[in-house]
């Protein structure tokens, strides 16, 4: 559906995206996670041929948005961050007015007005003016709008941003039900957001992918480490480079409560032995040892964290 | 002949979609235009300021002629243009819905098409409300219609000229007040330029410099004088800021 290869986008001296390259399958949900500025809008404008890109192509359903860009333009709905509508029209008025722009026919567009007005929850108001709704209402309006052609591909920009939490859940629910019928992606800098809706996620820090696939694997493929809360008693700080020289150990943090420690070792490598066998050389009795599965939140401000250090 | 009929059919079919569009643009920029105080603001200022001085100049001269209103009310669309166009692009740029008619299977011309009809239709309205001095000069007196009409034509082609220069202004900012200023700097520029005229000294560059005074080619209109080259000034005019206000929309992208 969407095919992106080697883009780059630079402002000025500034890199908004390098050298990016992903796919997106026809039927998938994907997040673009990252924290602000990392270059997820910036993506997404180059999708929808807002922006057009230093280098690199993109493709949707087959037309290159720079070549081809009326076809891809016509295969895409489209809500970017800020809901770009008219105070000064109403929900009607400004939904026939973007239909219109995409090639409907007016007899088509009355049907598909009501159908996604229902869809999103609108059809109550849709005789008040925009400036006069709530900004959760619309965010449904601006859904409805890229709805409105029924494309194969809708891309959402934060589309909870500024939303208190009820309406959250009913967007986010309203996301999980239409993208039984199109291909989505969405972006977010919230976590359980994008784990919650989305099949795959792509993680974006400076403009780089980080990190993708599904949760699962991300949370497995994070640099292969699993995590090893133990607690020893009588352990003084001597006990830190102890645990860091069992082979296998990659990281070890003390943490809070007294004598517990974090110990990070490399993925298929069960250390809970040689724990066990420090513990009783040591006569460290072990009041605690549980592993600790990385959720996707320490994935995200891992992988993220890393490219800060690096750079 | 068949075949001629057939081409032209053709031609239209494949422009509808296309006219389409600009209707639906035109459309909403009229409705946003309606809805918003500004347009009121402006025709009222607008006729205040015309009816003015159509009764300072009628009392003054006693003539049934609208040639001396035509030029004063040249110098108020000098301000009433700028304000006209300042939100055309400038404010769904703030907005954020330039981003929608960008990302729509709509081209910069059709969407410049569409707001620059909707512009000229909302300047002709208001000038349609000053026909009313016109309607009062016929029902007291005997003016001379060829005068009128190519004064009412030239004012026309000088207004349409001054609102493409107003359109651009707001193409190449997301800041109403900045698109103001720098369509009233363009108009005002383009209107005293033929004052330089007197002092130069190369005769070629001088007459180029009054050549593109904005001003001076109004003057033959409202004596009731169509000349080619003054409709040709002004359509080119209005053609080169079009031109411009997409090439300003297109390169935003890069």
């Amino acid at each position: 559906m969407i095919s992106v290869e080697n883009l780059s986008r630079h402002f000025g001296s500034t890199i908004a995206l390098n050298d990016v390259s992903l796919g997106v399958e026809k039927g998938e949900i994907v997040g673009l996670l990252g924290p602000n500025g990392a270059g997820k809008t910036t993506m997404m404008r180059i999708i929808t041929g807002y922006l057009a890109p230093t280098s690199g192509t993109v493709r949707v359903a087959g037309f290159d948005v720079r070549r081809d860009s009326l076809d891809a333009r016509r295969r895409i709905g489209y809500l970017p961050e800020t809901v770009p509508v008219y105070s000064e029209l109403t929900v009607r008025e400004y939904l026939a007015f973007t239909g219109a722009l995409h090639d409907l026919t007016p007899s088509m567009v009355s049907s598909r007005i009501e159908l996604c007005m229902e869809k999103t929850g609108i059809s109550a108001v849709s005789h008040r003016l925009i400036g006069h709704l709530s900004k959760g209402y619309r965010q449904r309006v601006g859904l409805a709008q890229a709805l409105l052609h029924d494309p194969e591909l809708l891309i959402l920009d934060e589309p909870t941003v500024g939303l208190d939490p009820t309406q959250v859940v009913e967007i986010r629910e309203l996301i999980r039900e239409l993208s039984r019928s199109h291909t989505v992606i969405l972006s977010s800098h919230i976590l359980p957001e994008v784990s919650h809706i989305c099949s795959r996620v792509i993680i974006i820090d400076q403009g780089r992918i980080v990190g993708a696939g599904t949760q699962e694997e991300l949370e497995r493929s994070l640099k292969g480490a699993e995590n090893i809360m133990i607690q020893l008693k009588g352990a003084g700080p001597d006990a830190l480079d102890a645990l860091r020289s069992i082979p296998g150990v990659k990281g070890v943090r003390a943490e809070s409560g007294v004598g517990s420690f974090l110990v990070e070792s490399s993925l298929g490598c069960d250390i809970r032995e040689e724990l066990f066998n420090l513990a009783m050389a040591r006569r460290w009795p072990i009041l605690e040892m549980r592993v600790v599965s990385l959720g996707l939140e320490e994935v995200f401000r891992r992988l993220t964290r890393q490219e800060e250090t690096a750079s | 002949m068949n075949g001629m009929k057939d081409r032209l059919q053709a031609i239209l079919k494949a422009l509808k979609p296309s006219l389409n569009k600009v209707w639906a643009v035109f459309r909403k920029e009229l409705a946003v235009y309606f809805s918003s105080p500004v347009a009121y603001i402006v025709a009222a200022v607008f006729l205040l300021f015309s009816g003015y001085f159509f009764s300072v100049v009628l009392s003054y001269t006693r003539e049934a002629s609208l040639r001396l209103l035509f030029q004063n009310v040249a110098i108020i669309m000098l301000l009433v243009a700028p304000m006209l166009t300042m939100r055309l692009f400038a404010e769904e740029k703030k907005m954020g819905t330039f981003e929608l008619l960008v990302t729509a299977p709509l081209r910069i011309s059709e969407l410049v098409a569409g707001k620059f009809l909707g512009a000229i239709i909302l300047f002709l309205a208001i000038m349609g409300i000053t026909l009313e001095y016109a309607l009062v000069l016929a029902i007291f007196g005997e003016p001379d219609w060829g005068p009128m009409l190519a004064g009412y034509f030239g004012f026309t082609l000088m207004g349409t000229a001054f609102l493409a220069i107003g359109m651009f202004a707001s193409s190449l900012t997301d800041n109403q007040i900045v698109a103001v200023v720098t369509s009233f700097a363009i108009l005002l520029f383009m209107w005293i330029i033929g004052w330089a005229s007197d002092l130069i000294p190369s005769v070629p560059i001088a007459m180029f410099i009054r050549s593109i005074s904005i001003i001076d080619r109004f003057e033959s209109f409202s004596k009731g004088i169509i000349d080619t080259g003054d409709l040709f000034y002004y359509l080119s005019v209005i053609g080169a800021f079009i031109f411009l206000t997409i090439r300003s929309l297109d390169w935003r992208r890069w």
